[in-house]
């Protein structure tokens, strides 16, 4: 390859944008079939299982928002997902702060992970929102006795003028098409961050990190 | 389903008994991941020393 194409080619973003892909997620690192030694734990399998659960919320979700709220209030087989969209929610928060636990007693953000963590701080804010706007999108009297009950919270927030608890339309919306794949992408983002950097090392007995 | 849950109230903490009884399993579940042996461990990559 002559210099004058190389040059040519430094100027492609593809290029540059494979070329940094390559560098710092190589396949190996994104897949891996084989891992350290100290991740032969259950405590590491508490993030799987919020993403297992997830996807479990995705679809049953899906599910739901095809059919609509009189299939899931009346038919039994709406009922049967509705449920299963409430319990894998529950899994899917109760394993998300059972990882929460885990990484803050090895402090996961050592070692240039502090983005990682943060991350998943954002994750965990954004899902309660996305819970909240499900409590909301029930269609039945629990729905409407907690939108009638948080207004007045959101209203005295300031921002109640638009983020309207009262509003369905506005609430279903943001629960099934904007916050759910605000979740989801920051959730890939995630996972790419903790395959880029690896596990982090135990913290060792005597203070230091491990070399 | 009407009738209102119970709470357990001790000082200055006052939270209902199902809130409970989750965190109460969340927490014996954390302790069960610390304690009980995880298949094939061991087999992994040693990067002690890299």
């Amino acid at each position: 390859m002559s210099a004058t194409s190389s040059a040519e080619e430094s100027k492609s973003w593809t290029l540059r944008l494979r070329q940094s892909i390559d560098r710092h997620l190589p396949m190996d690192h994104l897949l891996p079939d084989r891992q350290p030694y100290y991740v032969g734990s259950w405590v590491y399998v508490f993030g799987v299982v919020t993403i297992a659960a997830l996807v479990w919320v995705v679809v049953s979700g899906v599910v739901l928002s095809f059919f609509g709220p009189q299939w899931w209030h009346d038919s039994r087989v709406g009922r049967f997902f509705n449920s299963l969209h409430f319990w894998s929610v529950q899994l899917f928060f109760i394993f998300m702060v059972l990882h929460l636990w885990g990484q803050y007693f090895m402090a996961g953000w050592r070692s240039g992970r502090a983005a990682t963590w943060m991350i998943g701080v954002v994750i965990f804010a954004v899902s309660i929102l996305t819970a909240f706007t499900g409590y909301l999108s029930q269609q039945n009297f629990d729905a409407q006795f907690i939108a009638t009950n948080a207004k007045d919270a959101m209203n005295a927030a300031g921002i109640g003028a638009f983020f309207n608890v009262l509003n369905f339309g506005q609430m279903y919306g943001l629960h099934i098409m904007l916050l759910p794949i605000g979740v989801t992408i920051l959730v890939v983002l995630h996972i790419v961050m903790v395959r880029t950097r690896g596990v982090v090392k135990p913290i060792d007995p005597e203070g230091g990190v491990r070399p | 389903m009407d009738t209102p849950t119970t709470y357990f109230h001790w000082g200055f903490i006052l939270i209902s008994v199902p809130n409970l009884l989750v965190i109460a399993g969340m927490v014996v579940l954390f302790a069960i991941a610390l304690v009980l042996p995880f298949p094939h461990a061991g087999e992994g990559d040693d990067v002690r020393n890299k």
